[in-house]
């Protein structure tokens, strides 16, 4: 909502400077978010009246005219279309430095001196038109200084406002509010009545009063069509940020901004037969006026006559009845709709007006009549034009109804955290407009039609707060007993975790949730079903399967700027399931590109394979205390075939590990090994709460095994089976060596097994643990196919 | 036969003279070793007179103990130089970097978010997440704003599929806590959100934190207090805040907060207010024994505040040059 505060101040003057009226407002919820000055740089501009036009003797186009500054006449080449003798125009003389930067100096054009300059409006700063001079009143008295004569400089606020304060869509809205936050007082709201002049109506017909369920309306005949919007009006719409247009739609647009009720103006001409609000029909079309096409669904209401549809109700007029240079009788329209009715159907249809905003925001059910009245008389004085009787239909039990509202002194206080002086309390109501009236040791508030916002008791206790001013509210600390429930020590602590990975050398990045559907398919080797509806591009329109691609995105990105080593991951949720029954897992994902260590002295530099990115992600499970946890080999879209894992633990696939297919490396402009991993945060990571054993005071002892296996038989098998041979004394099993080469069959590999044999109650001895071992090589033969090497 | 003082003297001079433990080994042998000079001046104690051999070998191993302690002490002063060459050969330019891994570095907007938990937690809130698509009730219906709110349409919802959608705020954790838990609650929401917006100063993926407090007699003044308090934790200063009347469909009185920032603008960094009856209400509280607040703040926002971020859309370039900077 934008208004100069000239206008704001007919109404209202709280006699403030503008900068501390602004933080009023902005403090009590009318946000303003830009003061500009308007018209400061027209110092030196003056009326000047035209007193002679001759041909330029040396220039067609040129004119050679006299103009009177109040005292001197000057001679002035002008080379404007609608220079006429007698005009008052803005007359920049010499010296004068106008808004667009030009500094005016006596010159000669064409041969002839000029001494001053008659000004379009753009020049002036006053608005796009640079068609011709400006002209102004012919009762602007001749040798003013324009600015001051035109109410320049002015300012012009410009508000935000919250979708509940449909009220103050209009300068008298904002003096309402002006009005109860300084104390100032507020100009009758009252209109003149015009009578008519005629009892000439046009029939509307309400069908349903739930669609429309007020319409007011008047025939206004025999309008001047030469007329023009008088000056006054004009600057203000256009320091509202509104464009002059027609006599009739400005005196429209200016009830608008001035009371908040759109209006409508048909060429009653152009009408044909009975207005009628209704649903649009399917299928039904209209051209607007602004020459767009619509095609409004049936829950649009629409403007019908005989011919269809000639307009959108409370978004836009139609073409074919619109007001033109020609009109010579109108029919304003000030109706209210249904706020439900109005809310999204103008965005549907790509459209945005200043009424149709108000529309849903919501009217004042109780100022179309108004509207009418004050419209049809500026009408009148502008265009003179004979009026016929308001018409104004109303539906009284459609119309939205405020109940009285009961305040108690006690919520107030309960819901401030202080008691405020009750004096003070209906003070700040009643400033507000609303009727008052104590009620034991509360008060009953009537509520006027305009504050439709106002619903429940809370509200006015916000009115009341805003009025008296948030800032003045006390601070105190609450203090209440609230539950500490248990705090799980099972669950993962996902900031233990990243800082676990950060210590490793990870850089954490946060990627969106959304990626394109080819990629998701790509990695989870599923198609998309969270997909959006409305995404903001192809690139983000389903819910990612996993953190991958966003972390080679990024990965790949940085080794575009001269990264070479890059170490990322990433904590956030992966999207699983469809819209019916959405799934959403935690996840800890994990991409490493490049060589394992930085360029350093001292150490050779070699790229980061399985192993090592295994070893971060082993050192994690380590450092949360999750046991468990087993790697088998499996296939993936995107791994490189045996070297890709399934994380397991407990029978469950937590989490996938691998190096990237190179060929999906190259597609993501990736040179070198890509090492990955994604684990379900909670799945892979939660541990059981420690328990403390006795830790055992006799010696160990180690028996070495080297037994050769068939090459498919994972080394995780061989730990596993020879550990199973003695579960109460081998302590640790663990793999030293792993060889395949000479004195090696072809298919068979060479682990070497070293065993930690230990009793709690005892010293162990060698015979026990010599027939440890043996027991574990027994099973390992037998299970494994396994032979000896001794 | 030379006396024992010029003896004593002669072994001195050659223990002296010893270069290296080697050396001074040698000379041990020739003076006290088993043929040594004066182990052959005990022998010969024999052929003396009876009489006299008391005094004689007393004198005799006087001189050998003297000979032996100053020979000591020279072996205990060149090994200690030998140690001392030993470890000045192997000293290190410690100026060179350490070996191994450098360090990651978290994200300045996981940053950001840890400190605020981490203030509302010493608090006494509890901290509650929720998922990322939401059905339609818990992001606006429950909150109090229904079908065709003029609210609606500020939120540039994005849709899935049969009416869910992507949480436009994390505010339906509040209705999910409450039916979950009951009150009293005392409580944050940390979490992703989602609007169909990107420019310059939106993001099409953003992070909130929400909070709520529901009991009997919470009012505007506890509210005011506990934003008060984080802020001048979360920016370890004194803070000039202003609460200006705002409005949020789920709250009522609702009010966006500013703080007063060094160069003496105010920015606005959050939005809160008093719970809603309405939405008390839905989430199976009674409004009139129980009274909260609720706020949400702008995760990225604060961010950018306190680490200095110009750019809202860097948080999401993942640029490691940008991101290093924040280990």
């Amino acid at each position: 909502m934008k208004f100069p505060l000239s206008w704001l101040r007919e109404w209202v003057d709280p006699g403030l400077p503008a900068e501390a009226l602004a933080e009023r407002l902005t403090m009590a919820g009318l946000e303003v978010k830009a003061i500009e000055v308007e018209g400061e740089a027209l110092s030196g501009v003056v009326v000047g009246e035209v007193l002679s036009v001759e041909r330029h003797p040396n220039a067609d186009r040129l004119h050679l005219c006299r103009v009177s500054d109040g005292e001197n006449e000057i001679q002035v080449v002008c080379g404007a279309p609608n220079l006429t003798v007698g005009m008052k125009s803005p007359l920049a003389l010499p010296g004068v430095r106008l808004p667009n930067g030009v500094k005016l100096r006596r010159s000669r054009i064409r041969g002839v001196e000029s001494n001053g300059m008659l000004c379009s409006a753009r020049e002036l700063g006053l608005g796009e038109d640079a068609g011709g001079i400006v002209r102004l009143p012919d009762d602007a008295p001749t040798g003013a200084d324009l600015a001051g004569w035109l109410g320049l400089p002015d300012t012009v606020l410009d508000i935000d406002l919250t979708p509940n304060r449909g009220d103050c869509f209009s300068v008298l809205g904002i003096a309402r509010d002006v009005a109860a936050l300084t104390g100032a007082a507020l100009k009758s709201v009252e209109v003149t009545p015009v009578a008519p002049m005629t009892d000439d109506v046009h029939p509307v017909t309400v069908a349903d009063p739930n669609v429309c369920p007020r319409f007011a309306g008047r025939v206004v005949r025999d309008i001047d069509p030469n007329a023009v919007t008088p000056l006054w009006m004009s600057e203000r719409l256009r320091r509202s940020g509104l464009r002059p247009i027609h006599p009739v739609v400005d005196v429209t647009n200016y009830v608008m901004l001035e009371l908040g009720q759109p209006l409508h103006a048909y060429d009653l001409d152009r009408v044909a037969g009975p207005i009628r609000p209704r649903f649009a029909s399917a299928g039904e079309k209209l051209t607007l006026l602004d020459g767009r096409e619509a095609a409004p669904g049936t829950d649009t209401i629409v403007i019908g006559d005989d011919s269809g549809p000639i307009g959108l109700a409370g978004i836009m007029g139609g073409e074919s009845t619109a007001v033109t240079p020609g009109t010579r009788n109108v029919f304003f329209e000030a109706a209210f709709w249904p706020p439900a009715l109005m809310a999204g159907r103008a965005r549907a249809l790509g459209l945005h007006t200043d009424a149709s905003l108000r529309f849903e925001r919501g009217v004042d059910p109780g100022g179309q009549a108004r509207a009418i009245e004050r419209a049809t008389g500026l009408l009148v004085a502008i265009a003179g034009g004979r009026p016929g009787p308001l018409v104004d239909l109303v539906a009284e039990d459609t119309l939205p109804r405020r109940a009285d509202i009961r305040l108690r002194r006690s919520r107030l206080a309960r819901v401030l955290g202080t008691d405020l002086d009750p004096g003070e309390v209906s003070g700040c109501l009643e400033r507000l407009g609303l009727g008052v009236e104590r009620d034991g040791d509360g008060w009953r508030v009537t509520v006027p039609s305009h504050r439709f916002d106002l619903e429940i008791e809370d509200d006015l206790v916000e009115e009341v707060a805003r009025v008296h001013g948030y800032d003045r509210l006390p601070e105190i600390t609450e203090t209440g007993r609230y539950p500490v429930p248990p705090l799980s020590e099972q669950r993962p602590d996902p900031r233990r975790i990243a800082d676990a990975l950060i210590a490793r050398d990870y850089q954490e990045v946060v990627t969106w949730s959304f990626i394109d559907p080819a990629t998701d398919r790509r990695f989870t080797g599923r198609d998309p079903e969270l997909v959006l509806e409305n995404p903001i591009s192809a690139e983000m329109s389903v819910m990612r399967g996993s953190l991958w691609p966003g972390l080679l995105r990024a990965a790949a990105a940085n080794l575009a700027r001269q990264q070479e080593r890059v170490r990322l991951f990433e904590i956030g949720k992966s999207y699983h399931g469809n819209a019916a029954g959405p799934i959403e897992i935690v996840r800890l994902a994990a991409v490493a590109v490049g060589p394992l260590w930085p360029e350093q002295w001292g150490a050779d530099t070699r790229s980061a394979d399985f192993f090592d990115i295994k070893a971060d992600l082993e050192a994690l499970f380590a450092f949360a205390g999750a046991t468990g946890v087993a790697f088998e080999a499996t296939g993936h879209p995107v791994l490189q075939p045996g070297q890709a894992a399934e994380v397991r633990r407990g029978g469950e696939r937590v989490g996938t590990i691998g190096k990237l297919h190179p060929a999906v490396a190259r597609e993501l402009d990736i040179a070198g090994d890509v090492l990955l991993f994604e684990v379900d945060l909670e799945a892979a990571f939660s541990a059981e709460v420690p328990r403390a054993r006795p830790v055992s005071r006799f010696p160990a002892i180690r028996r070495d095994i080297a037994v050769v296996v068939p090459e498919e038989v994972p080394a995780a098998q061989v730990v596993e089976v020879a550990s199973a041979a003695a579960p109460d004394i081998i302590r640790r099993a663990f793999i030293f060596d792993v060889y395949r080469g000479p004195g090696i069959e072809a298919g068979r590999k060479s682990v070497a097994l070293g065993l930690i044999l230990q009793e709690t109650s005892r010293t162990l001895t060698d015979a026990e643990a010599d027939s440890a071992r043996a027991a574990a090589v027994e099973r390992l033969e037998q299970q494994l196919a396994a032979t000896v090497r001794e | 036969m030379q006396g024992l003082d010029e003896l004593v003297a002669q072994a001195t001079s050659d223990i002296e003279s010893a270069d290296d433990l080697p050396a001074l080994d040698a000379v041990r042998v020739a003076w006290l070793g088993k043929k040594g000079v004066l182990t052959e001046r005990l022998k010969a104690l024999g052929s003396l007179p009876p009489a006299e051999r008391p005094a004689a070998g007393q004198a005799i191993n006087g001189a050998k103990r003297t000979i032996q302690e100053r020979w000591e002490a020279r072996r205990r002063a060149l090994e200690q130089a030998e140690l001392e060459a030993k470890l000045a050969a192997d000293s290190v330019d410690v100026t060179l970097p350490g070996r191994g891994l450098g360090a990651g570095g978290r994200h300045p907007v996981t940053r950001a978010m840890a400190r605020i938990e981490r203030i509302f937690r010493d608090a006494g809130f509890g901290v509650r997440t929720g998922p990322d698509i939401e059905d339609d009730y818990h992001n606006f219906t429950a909150l109090n704003i229904p079908e065709n709110h003029p609210a609606r349409a500020l939120h540039d919802t994005f849709y899935l599929p049969g009416g869910m959608l992507l949480r436009t705020h994390t505010s339906p954790v509040q209705i999910r806590s409450m039916l979950q838990e009951g009150v009293p609650i005392r409580i944050i929401a940390p979490g992703r959100v989602y609007r169909c917006d990107s420019d310059q100063t939106h993001t099409p993926m953003f992070h909130q934190v929400e909070g709520l407090v529901v009991d009997r007699d919470i009012s505007m003044a506890n509210l005011k207090a506990v934003l008060h308090q984080f802020v001048e934790s979360f920016f370890e200063r004194d803070a000039k805040l202003r609460f200006r009347a705002s409005y949020f469909p789920f709250t009522e009185p609702s009010a966006e907060v500013d703080v007063m920032w060094e160069d003496g603008r105010w920015l606005e960094i959050l939005g809160c207010g008093m719970v809603h009856p309405n939405v008390l209400a839905n989430a199976g509280v009674d409004p009139e024994e129980f009274t909260g607040y609720a706020f949400g703040m702008g995760v990225e926002r604060l961010a950018m505040l306190r680490y200095g971020v110009r750019d809202l859309r860097t948080f999401f370039e993942n640029d490691l040059r940008f991101l290093q900077q924040f280990r």
